[in-house]
């Protein structure tokens, strides 16, 4: 197990600059999950720390080592694809110990360590087969297991859930989830996935743009967002952004959405952008504010109430069955704690 | 109605197209089964009267290529000589090239494909006399070395394009996989990408065995008296100027030396027309 240290990492790929002077700190042990829209550079920079792609200046260190020139397969590092990038020719066992036999492990070892990774991710049964004979999710517990048996201190994910259909994505986390409270490795995860990232991580970085928007624990970056980007990147329905103004008694106000919020958010007067997300909209009877239902969307076990509130439109989850009929007023409340306020500039949170 | 009609048509031109290319064949082939008495006598079209093998036989082992009587059998030798290591070896380097340029892309890669691409397109006469001069100054001239050198040459454009694109395809995360499994570039190459390239290497042993069996000028310049492939002797059989021209001996040595890669057309049909699109798609 080591710890994964980015120092001023600049990565430069076909004349444009895709990361500049990243600084970037993974714990020992820590499930650290890139999150990002696509092009935002977290594949690149995984790519990097593997060593399958060259940076132009910085550092990347691996348990204190620096690893600038050190060949991909001399880093400790295990990897595991999107593609899943099974050697096709090969069984599952010979898919697995390709690795340790170029390594010149002996067989026993090799046996072992084949043997205990099947058994981890139920392979045992499988092993004789090529991959072209496997589903999608046995292709990936099989790409999976190719980096178990490296016994890496390092295991790097590249979008390894995406190219699987919905409930094997779910039933694939949570394996990998049991995966790492079981060998307490330090994992790089990559996705454009929010949930497996709040799911998942011990830590979130979000990315835009090839650079870091906030680092922070999966309910950090939920509740607390640096930014809109963030904020509007996480959570589904995304956050409710409503422009306005913030007076000195830290009163917002927006039309016919005002809000008292804490003593502590009030200041100079200013333009301000609040944050609500949609669970912290509660619709109930002579709540402050008023509104029309403008669209309800039934989600199974709860529903999404959208909220026409002068010309803003909020989305609002509802955990009951009330039935809301589209055009009817209604009032709700929002929670003044849990709110946030960017500035409207900058985008930063205030 | 109209349909069926378009469909009859479609079908008379089809079947007289096909008789207009096997009707060679056909007046080659019962020629190649009438003697000599019956070939004056009769249409060239018409069936043998009394079929006979004896042309084929005079033109396996005795029918003159030169100097020397034994038939084409020799050149047929010469030929699989000269094809077999002309077929292997151009594929073998022209997989490590296609594998290189698309998986380790050293610098100046496409400058290189390009260039190598640019060979293709010069026409095979020009480069002869230089040729000859290079493997004189080599030493090897008239060789079945240099006969297999010189087809080597030839061969790289098409056999490293074939690869490439065939590697194009291949999804990169693969090639990372297995560097980060700690494989070089031989083992890589050895182990990973060739055991996947059946495919490929079946369109390009087709198209480099046709062309090479079908050579007629290079064997002639390069392959030296002894190596003559059958392309050679074949030509040596039809134009001899003395005594009678035996139609039936001409015509069996030809249909024995269009047999192989005849056979090869029949055999792998679809293997072939995959090679032509493999080749015409992707630059």
């Amino acid at each position: 197990m080591s710890n994964v240290h980015l120092r001023k990492l600049c990565i430069t790929l076909g004349g444009n600059q895709v990361i500049r002077d990243l600084d970037l700190e993974v714990k020992e042990g820590e499930f650290l999950v890139l999150l990002g829209p696509s092009g935002c550079g977290k594949s690149t920079l995984l790519h990097s720390i593997a060593g399958l792609i060259d940076t132009s200046a910085g550092a990347i260190e691996i348990g204190g080592k620096d690893m600038s020139g050190i060949d991909p397969s001399e880093r400790g590092i295990g990897m595991v694809f999107q593609s899943y990038a099974l050697y096709p020719t090969m069984t599952v066992e010979k898919n697995m110990s390709f690795g340790l036999r170029i390594a010149g492990l002996p067989k026993a070892e090799i046996a072992r360590r084949v043997g205990r990774a099947a058994s981890m991710l139920h392979l045992q049964e499988l092993l004789q087969r090529k991959p072209g004979q496997l589903s999608g999710g046995q292709r990936q517990r099989v790409a999976i297991g190719r980096a178990l048996v490296r016994e890496a201190s390092v295991f790097l994910f590249d979008e390894p859930l995406s190219n699987l259909d919905a409930k094997l994505r779910a039933e694939l986390r949570r394996e990998l989830k049991l995966l790492h409270q079981a060998l307490r490795s330090t994992m790089i995860y990559v996705t454009h996935d929010q949930v497996e990232a709040m799911t998942l991580a011990t830590r979130i970085v979000v990315m835009r743009a090839g650079e870091v928007q906030q680092v922070g624990t999966p309910s950090d970056v939920y509740e607390r967002p640096a930014n809109m980007f963030v904020a509007g990147f996480l959570g589904a329905p995304a956050m409710n952004f409503v422009s306005g103004e913030l007076d000195a008694q830290g009163r917002f106000g927006a039309g016919p959405l005002a809000l008292q919020l804490d003593a502590a958010r009030a200041g100079a007067q200013r333009a301000a952008v609040l944050g609500v997300r949609p669970e912290h909209i509660r619709i109930e009877a002579g709540a402050a504010l008023a509104g029309t239902v403008a669209l309800v969307e039934p989600m199974g076990n709860h529903q999404i109430v959208w909220i026409a509130c002068g010309e803003h439109l909020l989305s609002s989850i509802v955990q009951d069955t009330r039935s809301f009929a589209p055009g009817a007023p209604l009032a709700f409340a929002i929670d003044a704690q849990r709110v946030s306020l960017f500035d409207p500039d900058s985008g930063r949170a205030l | 109605m109209n349909k069926r009609v378009a469909r009859i048509g479609i079908y008379v031109f089809l079947f007289s197209a096909a008789l207009f290319f096997l009707l060679p064949l056909y007046v080659m082939l019962v020629t190649s089964l009438k003697s000599m008495d019956e070939i004056r006598a009769g249409s060239i079209f018409a069936l043998p009267l009394a079929a006979t093998l004896e042309p084929w036989r005079q033109a396996w082992s005795e029918v003159c290529t030169g100097a020397a009587c034994e038939g084409v059998r020799a050149g047929f030798w010469n030929s699989v000589a000269i094809t077999v290591p002309s077929t292997i070896l151009p594929i073998l380097l022209g997989a490590v090239n296609g594998y290189a340029l698309s998986f380790w892309r050293p610098r100046g890669a496409s400058l290189l494909f390009g260039l190598l691409m640019a060979g293709a397109f010069i026409p095979v006469q020009v480069m002869i006399y230089p040729l000859v001069r290079l493997l004189a100054a080599m030493g090897v001239f008239g060789s079945l070395p240099a006969i297999v050198l010189v087809h080597l040459i030839f061969g790289m454009p098409v056999m490293t394009m074939l690869f490439r694109n065939y590697y194009a395809g291949v999804p990169h995360e693969l090639f990372q996989a297995a560097r980060i499994d700690g494989g070089g570039f031989w083992r890589i190459f050895a182990q990973v990408m060739l055991p996947m390239s059946a495919p490929i290497i079946v369109v390009a042993a087709i198209m480099q065995v046709t062309g090479v069996w079908n050579d007629y000028i290079l064997g002639l310049v390069f392959a030296g008296r002894d190596n003559l492939p059958m392309t050679v002797q074949l030509n040596n059989v039809i134009n001899t100027t003395t005594g009678t021209r035996l139609y039936n001996v001409n015509m069996a040595a030809t249909i024995l030396t269009a047999l192989v890669p005849l056979a090869i057309y029949f055999l792998s049909g679809r293997w072939f027309v995959r090679g032509i699109a493999a080749g015409a798609v992707k630059g």
